[in-house]
């Protein structure tokens, strides 16, 4: 559904009972304090007996008739998947019968949950997005398509603006800024000016090359692309910290064939000189992570740079490749350090209880055991369900980086204050 | 956002109503023209509620699982919540509903904290996911110990056709703890409603009448349909206990397994919220004898209202004085309050979508405050709760509400005792007092107001436009939609993580929280200064666009714009 909503006059529709849509929306507005529109089939008993064929027909119908959207992305649930309907077939009558109209798009993928985890889903929408609109003319454009993978809009927005400063064209997908982070006007937009467009969308099979942030989040849609268009992949991690930011900006630099301008280069040396004025505070300190594999892969990168030790590093998603690849990143610098995919935030905890952390890093959901623990929490990813920062700020890029930096310090300063001896108690740090 | 001297006038209900019809498919505008009428409190029309969403509408409902799990049975925080299922569900009803607790004693744990799920995968869809449901029951147990678990079924379990009972059965008899588990799919019915059957169902079952120890207090009472949202059943408990009365149990805010089990011991069931637990109101009456009536403590005139109807079933003059000493106390203290709010309000118009009883009682408070409720409508309510109880005998019974079972209730052999004799009831009759008595909401709300079953988010947006309420009560997923749009929308399921709302303390919160909400300066803000007089940047000097392009000196132009003052000042 997230992925969904960052095309252009997209409706996402949840194909299963009312619930799964319900969850869902509550979710994602809960985490942007935004509206997040999307349809479902509502299936009841009879529906599950006998299929949602005409279920999907008629929301279809209504779908276009009162909502008008340029085009309807249907993601399936458990209870679609499970009594087996035939979602292609079922776009494939519709357009033959004329209740989608001309020039309108239907385009599905399939997420359940009883498969992978909600970066799962996300990757198969936009991999399913590739396939259905993607197209290669012959006739190459100066163009790189850029998957930002399962991030906020702040961080789109902040990987726009370091390819625009660099002067590459860049196709991404999904964009929900301008769609989850819109400005207050006195007027509700149901499709708002944000994200990649149909006729957007389509000339990614033209693109240069497709510069895959995240392996979980957006590789699966770059190799299908470059299966189908011939357009090279290029794996890179999320751009969060310094090092996976440097790999993004020397890609854009490479790819792109363009200069590195000089105000990134500040904005860069910006961030390492605050790496080093801080850098006594972090030496050393144990941190607990738990997040979406993509964006700890690139977060406990960042923690090396800065000198601290990742004592745990857990996933909810599964993927034996992140087991791998966390290691690889730890092996000279916190060889014990426990990873774990598919992995439970009980077990962290008993873990932690176990032997302390001086720092955890997690998403909203960490905050019960930071509390049972009285270990400073920075909240990072996805959903942030009681803080406001990230709908305004990226944690993506230097910029990102600088702001982390802070959290952090912020962080294990303030419990510091709070909890120091009076004689400890100091006015400058 | 309208202010009284720009408001034009209000536009006929039934113009409204076409013009949110006008949009829609034949065969949408059909079944919607049944869920959208205009109000006659005298004779209420009959309205097509608890039937089915039409699929492509942006509906405002969840699922069965979710009133089931999320909703009634929930909030007991001290037993063990399974969900049976792939980890979404579980993972969305964990902590998503503002239900607060507060363990009795010190260590105990709050269970509410933790998701569980059996967490199924491909294979378990495929070869059945009982084993892994048993294994999970054993893991839970051997970490926790705890006096009871329940499972919750998802769409998969159903369709796949795990034995959830049977599992639940043999687990209880292994371990020696009450379990029992809710065949709550969420496709089973068309809202949140079915689930709030199963629960009531499952709950009394499985828990009601397990402790006969007797309750030592003589004005002992249930508070049924009370969720403890931002702490509303304590602000009850409290007010009750000022008077005297005592709280046995309150299904289901901040309650125990324990409390749950000796409910049938209270004197008298008092109903919050009609439709998510008439069920258990009934059932209790039948086999145990102790009578039902409804209340709403959710504003200062209905919370007074209450008290003395209870006050009044008890049938003792102390109790009757002692509650009407604190109504003028609760009063007397919140009346500053109230008025002060009232002068700044007094007019304001206010439309409620939520709920199955929120969207009834809050009007309540807004009337203490003089504002008017234009248009209102449930989320998943029934008939009853529209028209009240007395269209019960009429509500046709459709495929969906045929798939939830009707316990058959008999009085219990040793148990049943009437709490009121027939002469009794007779007595309190002639006085006026009356039994399993809910009017709903129509026969309160005005004449010509709009009551929309369901709303869907095409109705709301021409809702808005065409009638400008002051504000919009509704729940997560409409807010920002409602914000976006100028006007200010009140969560009335979380509260927008504030309240409490309920007695006479709760509202004073809620009179307070409107009159920041409808009087802000915040929504004045949006247009920026020069979008409200172009011509003032013409005034100060600076070229207008078209001719900055000629300018032949960019530097001056330049210094114009960063300091438009300095003009004066050369």
């Amino acid at each position: 559904m997230y992925a969904a909503l960052g095309i252009h006059r997209c409706m996402p529709h949840s194909h299963g009972s009312q619930g799964c849509c319900s969850y869902h929306r509550s979710h994602l507005t809960r985490h942007h304090k935004e509206p997040a529109m999307a349809t479902t089939s509502s299936f009841t008993e009879g529906a599950s007996v006998f299929g949602g064929l005409s279920n999907m027909t008629q929301a279809l119908k209504n779908i276009f008739s009162i909502y008008e959207p340029d085009i309807v992305a249907v993601h399936t649930t458990c209870l679609s998947e499970v009594i087996g309907d035939d979602i292609p077939m079922m776009i494939k009558k519709s357009q033959e019968d004329g209740t989608i109209p001309p020039g309108k798009h239907v385009i599905h993928t399939n997420t359940p949950s009883f498969t992978g985890s909600h970066v799962t889903g996300f990757a198969n929408m936009v991999r399913s997005t590739l396939r259905y609109l993607a197209e290669n003319t012959g006739t190459p454009r100066d163009q790189l398509n850029i998957l930002p993978g399962y991030v906020d809009p702040a961080d789109m927005r902040e990987i726009k603006r370091l390819a625009g400063l660099m002067g590459v064209n860049a196709v991404v997908l999904p964009d929900t800024s301008n769609v989850l982070d819109t400005a207050q006007t006195g007027t509700y937009e149901m499709y708002p000016k944000g994200g990649a467009t149909v006729d957007q969308i389509r000339s990614t099979g033209d693109s240069i090359a497709t510069l895959a942030l995240g392996h979980f989040a957006s590789l699966p849609a770059a190799t299908e692309l470059e299966n189908k268009c011939n357009v090279p992949s290029v794996p890179l991690d999320l751009p969060f910290g310094l090092g996976p930011t440097d790999a993004f900006i020397d890609a854009l630099r490479q790819y792109g064939a363009a200069d590195v301008p000089e105000q990134i280069e500040e904005e860069r040396g910006r961030l390492v000189d605050l790496m080093g004025d801080l850098h006594q505070y972090f030496f050393e300190k144990r941190v607990a992570v738990c997040g979406d594999p993509d964006h700890v892969i690139a977060l406990v990168q960042f923690l090396v740079e800065l000198d601290m030790k990742p004592a745990y590093v857990f996933t909810g998603t599964p993927g034996q490749h992140f087991e791998r690849r966390i290691a690889e990143i730890l092996k000279d610098h916190a060889p014990n350090a426990i990873i774990k995919q598919n992995a439970d935030m009980f077990e962290l905890h008993q873990l932690m209880k176990r032997e302390p952390v001086d720092l955890l890093i997690g998403n909203t959901y960490g905050k019960y055991i930071a509390r049972a623990e009285n270990v400073p929490l920075v909240r990072f990813g996805f959903p942030i369900l009681d803080r406001a920062g990230h709908r305004c700020f990226p944690a993506a890029g230097y910029m990102g980086a600088m702001r982390l930096v802070e959290k952090m310090s912020d962080a294990l300063l303030d419990k510091k204050d709070r909890e120091c001896d009076e004689e400890w108690f100091e006015l400058v740090q | 956002m309208s202010t009284p001297d720009t408001q034009s006038p209000r536009p006929e209900a039934a113009e409204v109503r076409a013009e949110m019809l006008k949009a829609y498919p034949a065969k949408t505008r059909k079944k919607r023209e049944k869920q959208i009428l205009l109000n006659d409190p005298v004779a209420p029309p009959e309205i097509a509620a608890n039937s089915r969403t039409i699929p492509g509408i942006l509906t405002q409902r969840g699922c069965t699982y979710a009133g089931c799990r999320g909703v009634v049975i929930g909030p007991i925080h001290d037993i063990l919540h399974i969900t049976h299922g792939p980890i979404g569900c579980g993972f969305y009803s964990w902590l998503s509903r503002r239900n607060l607790v507060k363990p009795r004693n010190p260590g105990d744990t709050n269970y509410l904290q933790y998701c569980m799920s059996t967490d199924m995968q491909e294979d378990q869809i495929i070869f059945g996911g009982e084993k892994k449901l048993r294994a999970a029951i054993q893991e839970a147990y051997d970490i926790f110990k705890p006096k009871a678990i329940s499972i919750y079924s998802t769409c998969p379990v159903g369709l796949i056709g795990d034995d959830v009972h049977a599992v639940a059965r043999e687990m209880k008899e292994k371990l020696g703890i009450n379990i029992f588990a809710f065949s709550c799919e969420g496709y089973k019915g068309v809202s949140q409603s079915a689930g709030h059957h199963i629960a009531n169902n499952g709950v009394f079952k499985h828990m009601v009448g397990l402790d006969d120890t007797p309750t030592p207090h003589l004005y002992s009472i249930n508070v049924l349909g009370e969720y403890n949202i931002g702490g509303d059943a304590w602000e009850i408990d409290a007010l009750l206990r000022k008077c005297g009365i005592h709280v046995v149990a309150t299904l289901s805010g901040d309650v125990t397994y324990d409390e749950i089990c000796r409910c049938h011991t209270a004197n008298l069931n008092v109903v919050m919220c009609h439709r998510s637990i008439n069920y258990m109101a009934e059932m209790m009456e039948t086999k145990f004898g102790i009578p039902w009536i409804k209340v709403n403590f959710i504003g200062a005139e209905s919370s007074a209202k209450s008290l003395r109807k209870i006050a009044q079933y008890f049938d003792s003059q102390a109790l009757k004085d002692r509650v009407e000493e604190v109504i003028a106390q609760e009063m007397a203290a919140i009346r500053e309050e109230q008025e002060r709010v009232k002068a700044r309000c007094k007019g304001k118009l206010a439309a409620l979508f939520v709920g199955g009883s929120r969207a009834h009682h809050y009007q309540d408070l807004f009337s203490d405050i003089g504002m008017e409720t234009v248009s209102a409508g449930y989320e998943f309510a029934h008939r009853d709760d529209y028209e009240g109880r007395a269209v019960l005998p009429t509500i046709k019974i459709d495929a969906d509400s045929r798939n939830i079972e009707e316990l058959t209730i008999e009085a219990d052999p040793t148990r049943f005792q009437p709490r009121k004799s027939e002469e009794e009831k007779a007595k309190l009759a002639a006085d006026g007092f009356s039994f399993k008595d809910y009017d709903g909401m129509m026969r309160q709300m005005g004449k010509g107001s709009l009551v929309i079953d369901d709303i869907s988010h095409h109705e709301l947006e021409k809702l808005i436009e065409l009638y400008k309420p002051d504000i919009v009560c509704s729940g997560i997923k409409d807010k920002f939609v409602v914000e976006k749009m100028g006007v200010p929308c009140k969560q009335l399921h979380s509260y927008d993580y504030a309240g409490p709302y309920a007695a006479f303390t709760g509202a004073a919160n809620f009179y307070k929280e409107i009159d920041r909400m409808v009087n802000t300066k915040l929504w004045k803000l949006v247009t920026p200064p020069w979008k409200k007089n172009p011509q003032l940047d013409a005034r100060l000097g600076v070229a207008p666009k078209k001719e900055r392009a000629v300018l032949e000196e960019p530097k001056s132009f330049k210094r114009n714009a960063a300091a438009p003052s300095a003009e004066s000042g050369e």
